[in-house]
């Protein structure tokens, strides 16, 4: 048993498992990038779901629509990181015996090793070796002085020099994979402790960070969400900046700018955010990752009461911001009625078969067009309903498209009357809003580390040179004779011309008392 | 202002691959020059190979032969043919031109010229060739002239002809200093392993040559499989490197823009797929049994991913990096 263990445990340490391993990571990660992912794109999972239903089970059934964190995927990568440790921690062990050791002793047929070369000198054996080991230790060499035996042996007496350098190499090696598996270790950690929220904040309004207060919020294992720093961001206005000049991008947009005041502690204080400038707060990392427009809409009864009035987000569907939205009056009228709204910041009609559209993002020309109906909302029977979604399935239509009553349509500060004399409805200002993402990672200063320590570690690991060099000197009857010869410890193209350096220098150093 | 220089940008490109154009003639003539003598001395070109087996040193070799050539060779048979030095006197014009271009259209923009993919295509492109250029200084790798200005020469055309989009200003996810960083170090990767694939592949070549012995003509005046192994593995390490510094600039940055540093975006996910092949490489090279031609796969490979994600994803993968604009 205990030998089967030791004999799978060799095989998931070898480099060959590492290596087929590795490969099936890269393999594995290709699925993810065909498909729609939950976690990226879960409106592209859902349209997958409705255009291939049979494809769509298969696949859901291997977790390809949450590739990266599916059961496979997962074992590839532990597997994987296993494999490194059980590869790395012997290696390290390894190593650190190997920086508390001297040279090995030369060899003896210096002859038989790489950019071997041989030259002689008239200085004795024992001042040659000095003068050896002062060359390769000033080359940043470890050296170890192997002989020559005492003076007077004669001829054939001789010693050697055995130097090693680059052990830097086998530590950065090392650093890059412990890195490697610093930076999982962090990802997980920051997961399990972090938590994303978003928040959709109309100009004007405010967001506290407590759980409630977000529209919604993943958090990790191990966060107390209940506990959040609790700060107040209120946003005072919100800039945009369009392209006008350049026909090629007109209506492009330039700039975002938030402008937001923070309360945190009872201090506030005016801040901004932008989409590359995420604004630090509480522990938190707020970021501008949306906007878009939030008509002021108010309805009243027939006796002219105002039983609905709000500013409610629509959400763009083109860059020009044409933008969809619903508004649901469940109580106050005589029926329950529901708008189902396109909103035009600059109405006007598509070069193509002259739908109307947005022609421009900004607010030149609105209009709000609405279809109406009147039923039920399904607002009674508990089941969570999207803002965003008007379930028509238990209600009529009784203006728009689908009827012979025309839609409702407003220009800014207009008022319509509703159909059967439900009441009117006005639309009084447009407000902009913008869609907020708040991420909390205690980790992410220790993934960032790691990977500074994975780059310092390959460089280190993949350009320094690990490799010894020999210099052997026999005296002879006609003078002494210089053997130089090295090994490269692992990939070393420049070891043939590093023991010709050492050769040259040596001899520098040779001739002044030769 | 902005539309003029544009204009001009764009006529320096033409004439750029006019250039390079010539020189990928110029370079299949001097490969084509290469086979008709390697067919009369094969017996040689198998005994350089064998040698070549025997000591991995022949690249030093090579490189010193190089060196003592650089300047207009002197009579040695097999070095620079007078088509080859045209060639690649042809790239350094069409390179020259290439940049001005590349400059004039930055100029235009007023920014950086990466920030779509006609301009992304251009500038890596150039790098590529710069890195051609630069490191033929060095190493004998004037081989691949065909092959490199073939490459830089089809995207050129995709560029001009399928992703050309005039200058438009920077959305504000690409207003960040990251943006300069970011995608040129990534350009500098892809224009790495691309040298490093021309050698893979010219390995592999070399290989079959070797144990068949027959194969292209060429090839017999080319370096050893084994030291074109050596060559490509020196080369695709400093391209790992580079891509190993984009990926986590690329994290940088998708935390400063996005609100997170990873998300499996879909290019993300092709970067790293790419990373992940590369690394596979290095340690297939480790591995017995996967040194020579199996990691030489592996290399063209991870050059082929490279290449799929800078145009098949850029162009059909939905995703956050979509700043193809097309």
């Amino acid at each position: 048993m205990l030998g089967w263990l030791r004999f799978f445990w060799r095989q998931l340490t070898s480099m060959r498992t590492a290596l087929v391993l590795l490969l099936l990571l890269a393999l594995a990660a290709v699925p993810g990038s065909l498909v729609p992912q939950r976690s990226a794109d879960p409106n592209g999972v859902v349209l997958y779901r409705s255009e291939h239903p049979d494809a769509f089970r298969v696949l859901d059934f291997f977790q390809v629509f949450d590739t990266y964190t599916s059961a496979w995927f997962s074992a590839i990568y532990l597997l994987l990181f296993v494999s490194l440790i059980g590869c790395v921690l012997p290696r390290a062990k390894h190593h650190i015996e190997q920086l508390r050791s001297r040279p090995p002793r030369t060899p003896s047929r210096l002859t038989r090793m790489a950019g071997y070369r041989e030259t002689s000198t008239t200085t004795d054996a024992a001042s040659a070796l000095d003068a050896a080991a002062r060359v390769l230790r000033r080359a940043g060499y470890r050296v170890e002085r192997f002989g020559p035996a005492p003076a007077g042996a004669g001829a054939g007496a001789g010693g050697s020099v055995s130097a090693e350098r680059g052990y830097l190499r086998e530590t950065g090696n090392l650093v890059f994979h412990l890195a490697l598996i610093g930076v999982l270790v962090a990802v997980a950690i920051g997961g399990a402790y972090g938590f994303t929220g978003q928040r959709l904040v109309v100009v004007g309004s405010k967001f506290v960070n407590t759980r409630g207060d977000y529209d919604s919020l993943s958090a990790g294992r191990l966060v107390n969400a209940d506990s959040l720093t609790p700060y107040r961001l209120t946003l005072d206005r919100f800039d945009v900046t369009y392209e006008t000049a350049n026909q090629h991008a007109i209506g492009q947009a330039t700039d975002y700018t938030a402008h937001l005041t923070t309360t945190i502690d009872g201090t506030e204080s005016k801040r901004t955010v932008k989409v590359n400038e995420p604004l630090d707060i509480g522990g938190t990392a707020v970021y501008l990752l949306g906007n878009g427009y939030a008509p002021v809409i108010t309805v009243r009864d027939p006796q002219g009461q105002v039983v609905y009035s709000q500013a409610v987000p629509f959400l763009p569907t083109d860059t020009d911001l044409t933008s969809t939205g619903v508004v649901k009056i469940p109580d106050g009228l005589a029926d329950q009625v529901g708008f189902e709204g396109l909103f035009y910041p600059t109405v006007g009609t598509s070069g193509v078969g002259g739908a109307r559209t947005s022609t421009f993002p900004a607010l030149d020309d609105p209009l709000l067009s609405l279809n109406v109906y009147t039923g039920d909302l399904g607002l009674d029977d508990g089941i969570p309903r999207s803002v965003y979604q008007l379930d028509v399935s238990k209600m009529t239509e009784v203006a728009g498209r689908g009827t012979d009553v025309p839609g409702i349509e407003l220009g800014l500060g207009e008022t319509a009357d509703l159909p059967n004399g439900l009441g009117t409805i006005s639309l009084d200002s447009v407000k902009r809003y913008v869609s907020l993402d708040i991420h909390h990672d205690p980790a992410q200063l220790w993934v960032g580390g790691f990977a500074v320590l994975v780059v310092l570690g390959l460089l280190t690991g993949l350009f320094i040179p690990r490799r010894r060099v020999w210099i052997a000197a026999t005296e002879t009857d006609d003078g002494t004779r210089l053997e130089y010869a090295g090994l490269a410890r692992g990939e070393d193209p420049g070891l043939d011309a590093a023991i010709a350096d050492v050769a040259k220098r040596h001899a520098a150093a040779l001739r002044p008392t030769a | 202002m902005t539309e003029v220089l544009e204009d001009y940008s764009l006529i320096a490109v033409y004439a750029a691959m006019a250039i390079y154009t010539l020189a990928f003639i110029a370079y299949t003539v001097d490969l084509a020059k290469r086979s008709a003598p390697a067919a009369a001395v094969g017996g040689a070109g198998a005994a350089n190979a064998a040698n070549a087996r025997a000591v991995g040193g022949r690249a030093t070799a090579l490189l010193e032969r190089l060196a003592t050539d650089a300047p207009p060779a002197e009579g040695a048979p097999p070095a620079a043919s007078a088509a080859q030095r045209t060639a690649t006197a042809l790239v350094v014009i069409g390179w020259v031109l290439q940049v001005t271009a590349d400059v004039l259209r930055g100029l235009a923009a007023g920014r950086v010229p990466w920030a779509n993919l006609y301009e992304f295509t251009l500038t890596a492109t150039a790098i590529a060739m710069g890195v051609y250029l630069i490191f033929g200084l060095f190493q004998p790798i004037r081989f691949l002239g065909a092959y490199i200005t073939g490459i830089v020469l089809v995207l050129l055309g995709l560029a001009t002809v399928n992703f050309y989009v005039p200058v438009t200003p920077l959305p504000p996810p690409l207003q960040s200093y990251w943006l300069v960083i970011h995608v040129f170090v990534a350009s500098l990767g892809t224009g790495i392993f691309a040298i490093g694939a021309g050698l893979s592949i010219a390995q592999l070549l070399q290989a079959r040559r070797e144990s068949r012995g027959t194969g292209l003509g060429f090839l017999a005046t080319l370096p050893g499989s084994t030291s074109l192994e050596n060559l490509a593995y020196r080369v695709i390490l400093v391209g790992f490197v580079f891509w190993t510094f984009t990926l986590i600039a690329g994290a940088i940055w998708a935390d400063h823009a996005w609100g997170r540093y990873w998300g499996w975006d879909t290019k993300e996910v092709w970067t790293f797929i790419i990373w992940v092949v590369f690394a596979g490489y290095i340690h297939a090279r480790a591995t017995r049994g996967w040194r020579g031609s199996r990691s030489a796969v592996l290399a063209i490979i991870g050059f082929g991913a490279v290449i799929f994600n800078f145009t098949i994803v850029n162009l059909f993968f939905k995703g956050l990096h979509s700043y193809s604009g097309l």
